[in-house]
């Protein structure tokens, strides 16, 4: 299979700040990769180098066979870019933002209707309001009909979903498997851990790094130790009162339980079940669970952040 | 039985010919958390600027801390917190800065604010980075400043607007534990977010979808009724109906 993008060893520094510490990574034709990382781990300075908007200090990175740096008019002419930030026109309405985009690229809404017609017949009643006034979820489907309107080869897609309802973020993602399968390449960055899974490989990053990067399966195979789903009755005291345990090692609320996992070789919850039932914890239970992508990430975040932290000290 | 923190009967808000706000009619009781969903469009913001003194409802009534929404806005904007993801603090200012310029917004008196900010930024672990610009912190850090400012002036009851858009899990974690803390101290807390597993931590979640209220209870309760595993499942079998979606 043929790498669409390819990255070895980018840096970038922004005055004191590290934003990429040798990057390198690649994506296939028509993968669906995801970046997955926290605010500040250098994922929108990546996009941008990709997007041909930002140099590299060090290291290159390849689009489509073409060098970001040297051959950056063409690859932007064969790329779909959706920065973090709305950034259409809020003056101009849905029409003319997609008409505009068009034009810009020397095509037409007309030549790759196809692409966009699903995203489109919901923009098609508020085609005449100016884009400032839509919802969340109608602003980011009009930005990416804006990035897919001249038919690019790879879409980068830097939070396309942040501070989109749950709703329209299934939409979103199932457009994104309808794009794959059209055979367009994707990069795509997300801050919901659900979204991961629905990638075919998924890149980790936390303060210009990469921690790790496989399937989404393959991720979760980095867990090692074994995880605990708990719950009780009384869901506000529960966290903490785990988190006092001796043996915890990491506690987490997941939703309507508890993740935990315990510090010993063979943890003993029957003992965790006590402590919680002898500090006034009702109606624990506790069963064995498989690990997902979030644990993964916060567990990867956690070994990250206390190496760091011995080096330090 | 107590009063109610918030309590909201028919409260409407039109624009022109469009309903935004469409009647809703609930309670907040006093030192719950309640989570506030809906999808993009159902009127989630509208709703929340009314019942903070922001906007004037069309139609219906509604209590914010014992005060009317359309007679005593300004009583209701002094009584209660608020943060938001988008606005919070001052990037420019540090922190000591920003829990001064804060404090004297909400009329603290400047002796009482000195020592509180000192406590604060003791307690929030900030205290190294005091006088530091706040945009060169991480957001974390941010984010909690941000909530403690929030709380600076003792209001009963906060509202917290997607207060963890965008943040790491670990991080969006501590925030809720920030949360429960506040609660157990008796605030009420008011929160709107679109990770449900964050809904899962509410005692109590109403979801508005076209500007009506289509379901609150309890998240195991809502669970139980719509027959879904998670509070994921729930939202999309309330959400994906909804006609508008502007």
């Amino acid at each position: 299979m043929s790498a669409v993008l390819i990255t070895d060893g980018v840096s970038k520094r922004f005055g004191k700040v590290e934003a990429l510490d040798g990057v390198g990574f690649s994506v296939d034709l028509a993968e669906l990769f995801g970046v997955i990382g926290a605010d500040g781990a250098g994922k929108s300075t990546l996009f941008r180098i990709l997007a041909t908007l930002l140099l590299p200090d060090a290291g290159r990175a390849r689009v489509l066979g073409l060098d970001t740096v040297d051959s950056y008019r063409m690859i932007r002419t064969r790329i779909g870019y959706m920065p973090g930030r709305f950034s259409l026109y809020q003056d101009l309405t849905v029409e003319e933002n997609l008409a505009f985009f068009a034009t810009v690229y020397g095509t037409t809404i007309k030549e790759n209707y196809e692409l966009i017609r699903d995203m489109y017949v919901q923009l098609e009643p508020f085609r005449t309001r100016r884009a400032g006034q839509l919802s969340g979820g109608m602003k980011q489907k009009l930005a990416l009909c804006c990035a897919l309107v001249h038919r690019p080869e790879l879409l980068l897609l830097d939070e396309p979903t942040t501070g989109v309802d749950a709703v329209s973020r299934l939409e979103f993602w199932q457009m994104l498997d309808r794009l794959r399968r059209l055979g367009i390449t994707i990069l795509v960055s997300t801050p919901y851990m659900d979204e991961a899974s629905r990638c075919d490989r998924v890149a980790f990053m936390q303060e210009g790094r990469i921690l790790a990067i496989d399937t989404p399966s393959g991720i979760t195979g980095l867990f090692s130790k074994p995880l605990f789903a708990v719950r009780a009755a009384e869901k506000h005291h529960l966290v903490p009162v785990l988190r006092s345990y001796p043996h915890a090692a990491s506690v987490y609320a997941f939703g309507s339980t508890v993740h935990y996992t315990d510090s010993r070789p063979s943890p003993d919850m029957g003992d965790v079940a006590a402590w919680l039932e002898s500090n006034g914890i009702g109606g624990v239970g506790i069963e064995r669970i498989k690990p997902g992508i979030e644990d993964t990430f916060m567990a990867l975040m956690e070994s990250m952040t206390s190496r760091r932290e011995a080096a330090d000290a | 039985m107590p009063e109610q923190v918030i309590h909201t009967d028919k409260l409407t808000k039109r624009f022109g010919t469009f309903t935004a706000v469409d009647g809703i009619s609930f309670s907040v009781r006093p030192g719950e958390i309640f989570g506030f969903l809906g999808a993009n469009g159902a009127g989630k913001t509208t709703a929340m600027k009314m019942l903070t003194g922001l906007l004037i409802p069309s139609g219906g009534l509604a209590t914010v801390a014992g005060f009317d929404v359309y007679r005593e806005p300004e009583s209701i904007k002094r009584s209660i917190g608020y943060m938001s993801q988008r606005f919070s603090l001052y990037d420019d200012l540090t922190p000591r800065e920003n829990i001064r310029f804060f404090g004297g917004i909400y009329g603290l008196a400047s002796k009482e604010l000195r020592e509180k900010c000192d406590r604060m930024l003791e307690r929030l672990d900030l205290k190294g980075v005091a006088d530091t610009r706040l945009a060169a912190l991480p957001l974390g850090w941010k984010q909690k400043l941000a909530f403690s400012v929030a709380l600076l002036h003792e209001p009963k009851l906060v509202f917290l607007d997607e207060p963890t858009g965008g943040v790491d899990p670990v991080t969006r974690r501590r925030f809720w534990d920030l949360i429960y803390q506040a609660a157990s101290g008796g605030v009420t807390v008011f929160v709107t977010t679109h990770y449900m597993d964050e809904a899962e931590y509410c005692d109590r979640v109403s979801i508005m979808v076209d500007g009506r209220i289509a379901a609150l209870d309890s998240p195991e309760e809502l669970k139980r009724r719509y027959d879904a595993e998670t509070m994921n499942d729930v939202f999309i079998s309330l959400a994906r109906p909804a006609r508008r979606s502007e």
